[in-house]
């Protein structure tokens, strides 16, 4: 039985009519093991293949086919367990989950029930709401991690009256992570795939790819008064992006609490969220739920690891999220803010350390998450496909730090880099943006700038911050160009501060 | 020339070995014996063009000096097992004309080896039955005969028909529960089912996945050895097969059992045993003893719970087995109003009334709330007989026991009395529960003047000793007797 002791913070709570209530939410999340084959035939595994094309005599389900585990999946399961600070057990088994269903062709999903190959452990995250204010930590126990063998998938809806069926995904290898009923917001069930997704990220098990399905997750939803009984729970298949698990939470439990309000109770449900209208509807009652008549496979034998091996990749461990973090804010003295959103992700993590490198590491920081992020984020492109990569932002911060165009000009040139993917060199040449530093260019512009206002320079020796005025003028009829130190310090000669 | 097929296979590797005849030769008076043997309805599926051609080929690599352990040799197959190109049906409706892109492990070592593929052979649908009655493809009957038609047994029973009617110099089998070794007592030939995971079962339509076990049907114990060295060798493709080197067990046939400890489990008499089987076995007794053994009396204190525990265990993983089997992909197909009608229709008219019986069993026993009660029971009972067999290894090398509790019986006989049927099993499901080595052997005639086998039982991986204790059973039962031809 769940218990689920901790009460969320205020803040989270939905209060109505009759008073406050707090969602209690626990995920399963589905990562599809990076691997080359599948988890028990040497099918292919490639995103986009032509239907049918990457199916074996054993992920066809065809008479007298058996499964061979594939070692490489049960490593990357070992380690992802390990990244999640849980219990690896030495001794697992496969199990058969018995139904029906047009893209299951043996009539079973081989799956792990009694005895999964990762057991309990815990993760910390760090909810993060919609305005970017960052929350307590919370401590997330996971339940289990268990492999076993993806569907094939329906087709409905090229034809009207039939279903076609495409077996490429039939056998591919699932890590299920399940966690305990620990969390009590959107932001916190976000922020846990978020971290979920760094850990098997950085270790290399699951690209973590959510629009192409390969990291999904099935939540748990349920309402209670504050710290009161536990309700009754849905749960919400299939959500693949952040924003819809966030919104299916957010619809979700305020059905469940309307239906409690009118005096009803909610009925245990596996639902479906619509992301189109933005709601959840039910896929299948309690009553309709399978009897899955699990029993062990007879077909496999049960899988005995050895501590050795267990040992050699706990040896053999990459960087985790938390120890990256962690670095980043000893070695690169980043705030504590900064570094977690620097460390989260793989691949932000190496841009980041590529841009750092020989450079101030806060200003590389500032970059990165000041107009860089903003500019993927506006047009929704993925980090790996930047036009501008961390070499080439490096080279404008350069810019800044010899002094060839200032940090303002510098904004506009990074807009022009993203949208043309040319280096900052050659913008700033085409451009003519170079910086001028040559003194007796400026003390010309400062000349005129003084002699057009006379009475104004008049009126500086009474008060220097005038001095603010003139610094202006002088950049502006530079075309920003003018070195503002140089601006600054030939402006109080001839001004005589 | 003399009737090739009187020949034991051995004699018939030696004759081809000699230059006394070619395999076509020998090829084609099979081929004729088959044709004549339609009322036996043992072959299903006739394969005679495709076995003339390997017939030749296998000629010119003996002529090359490239002969295999089986080179030339026509054989049967059991019509479990996957033939590239060859329909493969199981006996079962559902499965319509399925004709396999791939070669069964079994049957593909076979032919590595040189076999000349007759056809293929009726069995029970899916393998599950004991009579050889439930084949969507008809009885097979026994060429035994007394009276009435009688049934070869099951579910290996073309196998076993095909080889005591000399169709075949020897066939594939597999046995969950004894289908190698019931139809060979029945049919006065040699059937052994080797130790669970000698045999790959990749390949071989699945029954119940913890019990089946391929192995041969043949004239002779020593047959039966040669067949066997061929199908064995560990495979990569079963997770289940064992990664062990084939000993050569053709040499154990005809060794001394001298100082071999043979153990007589007194659990294996049950009320309601002809006396003939309970004489035949006290005469077996009597010939190993004579040939140097040493009889020790010994308990297998569980035996009762074994047929009860096996009836669960299989029929829960026949259930699961049997699932892929919905007319999506190859086979029947019953269209119906929607996805689960179609199923319906399907798995209805496409499964036999055992199979459909033993699959309601399979689901029954799994479902929650009964899985406790009756398939982890089951396992518990499992362990126990495999602890009581290990027990019995600290006194004895092999165990003697009748192979079944009675003779073959009349078509139709029993087939309306399903636990009556699955008694046939009560002597022989033991051996899969444990994945021992069992072997029957032809040792005497009934009243009737049917033949009446006994088995042997070995310690895992242990055949040799099977085969010896089988070899010397053989040559003190001097069992010569053929059925007499009335088929053709």
């Amino acid at each position: 039985m769940f218990i689920a002791p901790r009460v969320a913070d205020a803040k989270d709570w939905i209060t109505t009519e009759t008073g406050d209530w707090e969602i209690i939410l626990g995920l399963e999340v589905h990562a599809q093991v990076a691997s080359n084959s599948k988890l028990f035939s040497g099918a292919a595994t490639e995103y986009g293949a032509e239907p049918n094309s990457q199916v074996s005599l054993v992920d066809a389900g065809m008479p007298g086919m058996l499964p061979v585990v594939n070692e490489f999946c049960l490593e990357q399961a070992v380690k992802t367990g390990i990244g999640l600070n849980a219990q690896i057990n030495l001794f697992s088994r496969f199990d058969r989950k018995n139904y029906f269903y047009v893209d299951l062709p043996q009539g079973y999903q081989i799956s792990q029930f009694e005895f999964p190959i990762v057991g309990e452990g815990e993760i910390d995250i760090v909810p993060i709401d919609a305005d970017g204010k960052v929350g307590e930590q919370v401590s997330v126990g996971i339940e289990r991690l268990h492999l076993e063998q993806d569907a094939g998938k329906s087709i409905h809806d090229l034809s009207p009256d039939e279903t076609y069926v495409d077996l490429n995904r039939s056998g591919v290898c699932l890590m299920e992570i399940v966690s305990k009923p620990d969390m009590r917001s959107p932001d916190e069930a976000s922020a846990y795939v978020e971290k979920l997704r760094g850990i098997v990220r950085a270790l290399g098990t699951c690209d973590g790819d959510m629009e192409k399905g390969n990291l999904r997750a099935d939540v748990n939803v349920s309402v209670r008064r504050p710290g009161g009984e536990l309700g009754t729970r849905c749960e919400i298949k299939n959500v693949n992006s952040m924003r819809f698990i966030r919104q299916a939470i957010n619809y979700e439990a305020r059905r469940q609490i309307e239906i409690i309000e009118s005096g009803n109770e909610v009925d245990q449900e596996t639902r479906l969220f619509d992301s189109v209208k933005g709601e959840t509807r039910t896929m299948r009652s309690k009553e309709d739920a399978h009897d899955y008549r699990y029993f062990p496979d007879p077909d496999l034998l049960p899988i005995k690891l050895e501590q050795s091996f267990v040992d050699r990749i706990r040896s053999e461990m990459p960087e985790m999220p938390d120890a990256r973090k962690a670095r980043f804010m000893e070695a690169y003295g980043l705030s504590e803010y900064d570094a977690r959103l620097l460390s989260g992700d793989i691949d932000m993590s190496n841009f980041y350390e590529t841009l750092a490198k020989g450079r101030d590491a806060k200003i590389a920081a500032n970059w990165m998450l000041g107009d860089f992020a903003g500019a993927l984020n506006k047009g929704g492109i993925e980090l790996t496909d930047s036009p501008v990569d961390a070499d080439a932002l490096g080279g404008l911060i350069d810019r800044i730090s010899d002094d060839t165009i200032s940090g303002k000009i510098a904004k506009g040139v990074f807009e022009k880099m993203f949208e043309s993917g040319d280096s900052a060199d050659t913008i700033i040449e085409r451009d003519g943006l170079k910086q001028v530093t040559d003194t007796g260019a400026i003390e010309k512009i400062v000349d005129e700038v003084i002699a057009a206002n006379s009475d104004q320079a008049a009126k500086v020796a009474d008060n220097p911050r005038l001095i603010g005025f003139f610094v202006g003028q002088v950049m502006k009829a530079s075309g920003g160009k003018a070195n503002p130190k140089a601006v600054n310090e030939i402006l109080k000669a001839k001004l005589g501060l | 020339m003399s009737d090739l097929t009187k020949l034991t296979l051995d004699a018939a590797l030696t004759g081809m070995a000699n230059g006394e005849f070619s395999s076509v030769e020998i090829t084609k008076a099979h081929i004729d014996a088959i044709k004549d043997a339609g009322k036996l309805n043992a072959f299903i599926t006739d394969t005679h063009d495709l076995a003339l051609e390997q017939a030749a080929a296998s000629d010119a690599r003996r002529a090359k000096g490239e002969a295999g352990l089986l080179e030339g040799a026509p054989l049967g197959v059991k019509d479990l097992f996957c033939t590239t190109g060859v329909r493969t049906t199981a006996c079962s409706k559902i499965l319509g004309d399925f004709t396999p892109t791939y070669e069964s492990s079994v049957t593909a070592n076979m032919k590595a080896d040189g076999m000349v593929m007759l056809g293929k052979l009726n069995l029970d649908e899916f393998a599950m039955g004991s009579s050889n009655e439930t084949s969507f493809y008809g009885p097979v009957i026994n060429p035994w005969r007394k009276d009435a038609d009688l049934v070869p047994g099951g579910s290996s029973g073309g196998s076993a028909s095909a080889v005591a009617a000399d169709l075949c110099l020897g066939a594939t089998a597999t046995d969950t529960g004894g289908s190698i070794r019931q139809p060979a007592a029945f049919t006065g030939t040699v059937g052994i089912k080797p130790t669970y995971g000698r045999c790959s079962r990749w390949g071989t339509v699945a029954f119940a996945s913890s019990l089946d076990q391929a192995g041969p049907i043949a004239k002779t114990v020593k047959d039966s050895a040669i067949l066997l060295q061929s199908m064995a060798g560990y495979d990569a493709k079963d997770s289940t097969s064992l990664n062990l080197p084939v000993p050569d067990w053709v040499s154990a046939c005809g060794a001394s059992i001298k100082g071999m400890k043979i153990g007589i489990p007194k659990e294996y008499t049950i009320d309601g045993m002809p006396k003939e089987i309970e004489d035949l076995w006290q005469q077996g007794m009597k010939w190993l003893e004579a040939a140097g053994a040493e009889i020790v009396h010994i308990s297998l204190p569980h035996t009762k719970y074994a047929l009860p525990a096996y009836y669960v265990v299989a029929p829960a993983e026949a259930s699961s087995n049997l699932a892929r089997y919905d007319g999506m992909r190859y086979g029947l197909r019953v269209e119906g109003e929607n996805l689960n009608d179609t199923y319906e229709r399907t798995r209805t008219e496409g499964f036999g009334d055992e199979v459909r019986r033993r699959i309601m069993i399979g689901t029954y026993v799994l479902s929650s709330g009964y899985y406790d009660a009756y398939y982890l029971r089951a396992q518990k009972v499992r362990t126990k007989i495999a602890d009581d067999f290990k027990a019995a290894w600290e006194k004895c090398d092999a165990i003697l026991t009748p192979t079944c509790p009675s003779g073959p019986f009349p078509v139709g006989h029993k087939f309306n009395d399903p636990v009556k049927m699955y008694l046939n099993d009560i002597f022989t499901v033991t051996a899969n529960l444990a994945g021992l080595p069992g072997i029957s052997v032809p040792a005497g005639l009934d009243a009737n003047g049917l033949p009446l086998g006994l088995q042997i039982i070995g310690r895992a991986l242990d055949e040799e000793t099977v085969f010896k204790a089988a070899s010397a059973l053989e040559d003190a039962a001097g069992f010569s007797a053929k059925p007499l031809k009335w088929w053709g």
